[in-house]
């Protein structure tokens, strides 16, 4: 009964902030000046012309009725038509969501993988010149934002030792199979691992730019609230029984420090989506960033307002997922 | 017969100080036998209990010395060897029963896991020890309580799964340190009561450290006075309380509330006294350092 309320709640609290999102960007990007339609008209339309136009995609009645109109339409999961590319915008968004979800993912699992492996091994070795490394490396993460990373690694990896692709999703000459957007657990799931390879070797660096500042982040917090644990009672208790430094790090204080890492994570995991728009655009990557560039470029109006409500809802979509996590890993809130 | 555990001559020292925090302490436990542990708050008490388990803080180390545990030179042996060692033979009692355990785990786990990852039992095995364990210390629904988590036990009911935990593996030597401070004054009772008799039923030698000269009288055949990391006295229960043989463990002994007399006894102690231990603790440094 609780349960069922807080779930109720929560889901009312998740409307809600999406309502809002789509009422502030519809609003704004009418505010914003530029004209779609005398961007996608020719040079040398007449003025009949993009009033016809103009019409045809509601552009000339007032605001309010625009956005009810719209409102409308999106109930019934009928986003518009965009402009631009004269195709309707939720399958054109949709189409583009899971490029962008694999690479997010991609470089989700760098950075926990490689900021947690720099918080233990700074752990293990703490007070030393090996803990000294850790925290010269996070603090060099940090200071760089995803972007100069993505520069960096452009000119390392691209120019001056080409191993990776730095441009594109996948190479243009390959048969492709796949019948969904989901190219990398496609690719797995079908055994072709030339084609996984050669998607790998086009996500590394993307993935990677946007996975340096998270995985400082993480080690960051990870180590500091790791040796705030390794000093408990708890964990002193448990050297006494026997076991190892290792041991007593990744099983006894562990699973303890990370929640507060855990949180932090899906905080900064929706910075890390919002940092795929840049990312995607530096490394021509098809995925929904580079299509939102484009669409605000065309001042698209449908088109950017489908894919900014899709990104709101994978937001919310996250943090209600941290919530979930949060909940089943703290044991004194899961009785509570 | 030797004694289970000998310490000789143990001193300890922050990493690159001359400043000892432990002074040439010496003191032996045989088995079965309760070796009390007293002194102000400070003199090194704990220290002497995490010198022997292995777990000083990293800023603190021993600089000299022998423990000799069950005939084993502690500081001669290699680390994991040690570390096997200690959590096979040995076991703590906590001060304080709400830090002391996993907030993210169950209790069965908690007080089975040295059985089963260092002493190789079953799961089953341990686990039918584990409720034997809880029901020595009159925990009225062990299987309940195993499959609870910290938060949902009272601080008495932590103590006694904490004390469960420790005589889990039947160690031959256990470490109190100060087992009972943070419990209120009618579940200390019950606490000491259940350690005095889980130490007697398993015949287990225990150093018991604490304040309290009234707990010392009643389950201590031994005690050693600490003053600034020093011993500077050793004596039988039954000598100590007929007449202390040092000034200071007089002044303790007087400080110490009676039930006879609670007036009297709240006697500070002495200046003077405290003045002389701590000369004799530098008097002691000198000596140390010309023989060193
Ligand atoms: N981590 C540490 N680093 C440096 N010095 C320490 C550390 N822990 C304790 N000490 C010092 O070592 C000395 C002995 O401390 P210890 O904890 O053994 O005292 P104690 O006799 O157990 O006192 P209490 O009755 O308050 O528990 C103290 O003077 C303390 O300042
Ligand atoms: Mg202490």
């Amino acid at each position: 009964m609780k349960l069922l309320r807080a779930t109720l709640l929560r889901l009312l609290t998740m409307s809600v902030t999406l309502i809002g999102v789509a009422v502030v960007v519809f609003f704004v990007i009418r505010v914003v000046p530029g004209n779609p339609i005398a961007m996608m008209l020719p040079p040398g339309a007449t003025e009949d012309d993009v009033a016809r136009l103009t019409a045809l995609y509601g552009l000339d009645k007032s605001i309010v009725e625009q956005f009810v109109i719209w409102l409308g339409g999106v109930l019934q999961g009928d986003f518009g038509t965009s402009i631009s590319l004269r195709q309707p915008v939720m399958p054109l968004v949709l189409g583009r969501l899971p490029a962008t979800l694999e690479l997010a993912i991609f470089a989700l699992v760098i950075a926990v993988i490689v900021g947690g492996a720099l918080a233990l091994t700074g752990v293990r070795h703490r007070e030393t010149r090996t803990e000294t490394a850790v925290d010269v490396a996070n603090g060099v993460g940090l200071s760089i934002p995803d972007f100069l990373w993505a520069l960096i690694l452009i000119v390392l990896f691209g120019v001056l030792m080409p191993i990776f692709h730095i441009s594109g999703r996948i190479s243009p000459s390959l048969d492709l199979p796949f019948v969904t957007q989901f190219y990398v657990f496609e690719s797995v799931a079908r055994l072709r691992f030339d084609l996984w390879w050669d998607l790998l070797k086009h996500m590394f660096m993307p993935a990677l730019a946007l996975a340096i500042p998270l995985a400082a982040i993480i080690s960051q917090l990870l180590k500091q609230s790791l040796k705030e644990t390794m000093h408990l009672d708890y964990v002193t208790l448990s050297r006494t029984k026997g076991y190892s430094e290792n041991h007593v790090i990744l099983s006894e204080a562990l699973p303890n420090a990370m929640l507060p890492t855990l949180t932090l994570i899906g905080v900064q995991f929706t910075f890390l989506i919002g940092g795929t728009v840049i990312i995607e655009r530096l490394f021509s990557y098809e995925g929904l960033g580079n299509m939102a560039i484009d669409a605000v470029i065309n001042r698209d109006l449908p088109l950017i307002q489908g894919i900014v409500i899709v990104f709101a809802l994978l937001f919310t979509i996250i943090n209600l997922l941290v919530d979930m996590m949060y909940a089943v890993l703290n044991p004194r809130l899961r009785h509570a | 017969m030797t004694a289970f555990l000998t310490v000789t001559n143990l001193s300890a020292a922050l990493h690159g100080y001359e400043q000892r925090v432990l002074r040439s302490v010496s003191f032996s436990i045989d088995t079965g036998e309760v070796l009390g542990l007293v002194g102000e708050s400070g003199a090194g008490k704990s220290m002497i209990g995490k010198a022997i388990l292995g777990i000083l803080p990293s800023a603190i180390e021993i600089i000299e010395g022998e423990i000799l545990l069950d005939g084993q030179d502690l500081e001669k042996m290699k680390p994991a060897d040690r570390r096997r060692l200690i959590g096979a033979t040995a076991a703590l009692i906590p001060q304080d029963p709400l830090t002391a355990l996993n907030p993210s785990r169950r209790i069965e786990p908690q007080i089975t896991n040295r059985l089963v990852d260092i002493l190789g039992w079953t799961k089953a095995d341990a686990r039918v020890r584990a409720l034997e364990l809880l029901n020595e210390v009159h925990i009225d629904n062990p299987e309940r309580v195993m499959a609870s988590y910290p938060h949902e036990l009272s601080g008495g009911m932590r103590q006694r799964v904490l004390i469960a935990s420790a005589f889990a593996a039947n160690p031959k030597l256990v470490i109190a340190d100060e087992p009972t401070t943070a419990l209120d004054v009618t579940v200390q009772k019950q606490i000491l009561r259940l350690i005095r008799e889980l130490q007697a039923r398993h015949a287990t030698a225990m150093v018991f450290v604490t304040h309290d000269l009234g707990v010392v009288s009643k389950i201590c055949q031994r005690l050693s006075v600490l003053y600034g990391g020093k011993i500077v006295e050793n004596s039988s229960v039954a000598e100590f309380f007929d007449g202390p043989k040092h000034a200071y463990s007089r002044a303790l002994l007087a400080a110490t509330p009676k039930y006879t007399d609670p007036e009297a006894s709240l006697l500070p102690v002495d200046e003077a006294v405290i003045e002389a231990a701590a000369a004799e603790v530098l008097a002691a440094d000198r000596e140390w350092r010309h023989g060193g």
